[in-house]
């Protein structure tokens, strides 16, 4: 199982994972996007850990809700909605439990991959976080299905996620401020499918003991 | 980085204090979330307008809060969307009962934050329709990107959807003149140099002293070509080629043109543009009925202008005329 307290760790350790990366999330922004990504998701998750002892004697729904809410206030640009909406939604996924199953899991991860992908309009291919987060649900999902555990199951997701983010170097985007740069977007990994890989990369770091 | 300002994390909110202190008549600042009311809101029984967008753009959106334009606008830091929450707060605090119409410019980040605010107030019971603006024509490949980019169109819907509102129009009539005037519209940028965001310190691109950048967007975004610096005319002749192409403007359209100054080109050079893109209309049966000549709508300090065209009737050139008090725009008052 995947307790409260699992939860809680791994959005520390995510925190700490995007302050180190800060700068290089940056930069990948900076060639195609608008040089923030890093800045701002190091703001919002700042923010996530000031006020998350606020909700921590809560369950595991409230939790996730709250760092969505306050993603949405803190980081701005389209990172904010779309982060913000990936974790409201995990949220409202796993409701008042305190505890998940690898199925609550996966759940909170479709849900997820479901909510950014209405928020933001964009479908695998076009080049953001999208395509980091599609493979890493459909490898988490079929792990399962064939009976494997979570942590094997984190580990494939990840490696999806991995693998899902660095086919976004050739491909043009075709949503947010990359898509107009054109042909010039080419070459050029994205920085949103980096830090959803991040994600599930923290995750799995932490959970990795948790199976059930 | 040599700009006038104390530090780089507090430019928005240093700005702000500023309106408030300089526009007292016209407006009330809201420190935290940011936002720009009208002094009077909410306006009881009126349609509202709530904009924004990140900062460096002034005066849009904060200079044209005020009666007949905005009710309320949300900055956002420089170049980044305003959050869901702020676009909130803002819309609840001018509702009068009579619904909200938001203005977006079409950036994803701005789409995605003002989509959430809707939902939010919605949630509560307040009426909110979108407009969301796209008049820029150097956005050629329009259907693998976000779409066209919301430029100098912005200035237009604001006003005559302002003016529209304070006439007492219904929300869905204030949001349906104000998608006309979107679809009316259209615009074209270029620059001769680049911006320096506050934060990030140095220039967001690099250009040589002798080319510029035509299609260039508000935050600096590659346009559709880089080349050597032409003559003014030359200039004008291919942005408003490639604007009244679009459209597009036929002979005997009547339209309201901007020369838009991005910032750091004087009023000089803004009507050199201007005499060119008079002589064009002129020469293509084109009329100018009313211009507006002047920084509208920046990409902070760039050197640089934007033309942008809006095909009127009467109706939309009623609205135009109709009186308005801001802190940019002010005439019939």
């Amino acid at each position: 199982m995947v307790t409260k307290d699992d939860v809680l760790k791994w959005l520390k350790h995510y925190a700490d994972v995007i302050a180190e990366q800060k700068e290089y999330l940056t930069q990948l922004d900076a060639a195609i996007g608008d040089a923030d990504h890093g800045i701002n998701m190091d703001r919002g998750f700042t923010a996530v850990m000031a006020q998350l002892p606020s909700v921590e004697d809560k369950d595991i729904g409230t939790i996730l809700k709250k760092v969505g809410m306050v993603l949405v206030s803190t980081v701005g640009g389209a990172g904010g909605p779309l982060y913000g909406t990936l974790f409201m939604r995990m949220g409202m996924a796993v409701g008042n439990k305190d505890a998940l199953t690898p199925e609550d899991v996966l759940k909170m991860f479709e849900a997820a991959l479901e909510g950014v992908k209405q928020r933001g309009k964009a479908e695998l291919g076009d080049k953001t976080m999208v395509d980091a987060l599609t493979p890493a649900v459909e490898a988490m999902r079929q792990a399962l299905a064939e009976g494997a555990d979570l942590a094997t199951a984190l580990d494939k997701a990840v490696a999806a996620a991995e693998e899902g983010m660095k086919a976004t170097i050739p491909l043009v985007a075709r949503k947010g401020r990359a898509s107009y740069l054109g042909e010039r977007s080419a070459g050029h990994q994205d920085p949103g499918a980096t830090s959803t890989y991040l994600l599930f990369k923290s995750a799995a770091e932490v959970w990795n003991h948790a199976d059930a | 980085m040599k700009k006038l300002i104390n530090k780089p994390e507090d430019v928005v909110k240093e700005e702000l204090e500023g309106i408030a202190l300089a526009h007292p008549d016209l407006v009330k600042v809201h420190i935290n979330p940011h936002y720009i009311l009208r002094a009077d809101a909410p306006v009881k029984g009126k349609v509202a307008l709530v904009s924004g967008g990140g900062s460096g753009h002034e005066p849009l959106h904060g200079g044209y809060v005020g009666m007949g334009m905005l009710d309320a606008a949300c900055p956002g830091e420089v170049f980044t969307s305003p959050t869901p929450d702020q676009i909130y707060e803002a819309t609840k605090a001018v509702n009068g009962g009579a619904g909200v119409l938001h203005i977006v410019k079409n950036y994803s980040g701005d789409v995605m934050n003002f989509e959430m605010a809707a939902e939010m107030a919605q949630a509560e019971g307040i009426e909110v329709a979108t407009v969301i603006t796209n008049d820029d024509v150097a956005v050629e490949d329009s259907l693998y990107t976000q779409g066209r980019r919301g430029v100098g169109v912005t200035v237009f819907v604001e006003k005559i959807a302002g003016a529209a509102a304070e006439a007492g129009l219904p929300l869905a009539k204030v949001a349906e003149i104000a998608k006309r005037v979107n679809e009316n519209g259209r615009s074209m940028g270029m620059a001769l140099t680049s911006c320096t965001v506050p934060v990030a310190g140095k220039p967001t691109f690099d250009i040589g002293d002798d080319e510029m950048e035509i299609g260039i967007g508000i935050h600096g975004e590659p346009g559709r070509t880089r080349m050597k610096i032409k003559p003014a005319d030359e200039i004008v002749d291919m942005l408003a080629e490639a604007i009244i192409e679009d459209l597009p403007f036929k002979s005997g359209d009547r339209v309201i043109a901007m020369v838009n100054g991005m910032g750091g080109t004087p009023l000089i050079e803004l009507y050199i543009v201007y005499r060119r893109l008079a002589q064009i209309c002129e020469a293509k049966g084109i009329k100018i009925e009313r211009n507006l000549i002047g920084n509208y709508i920046t990409s902070l300090e760039m050197a640089g202008t934007s033309i942008t065209l809006l095909r009127v009737d009467d109706e939309l050139l009623k609205y135009w005329d109709a009186p308005v008090k801001t802190a940019a725009l002010r005439w019939g008052i």
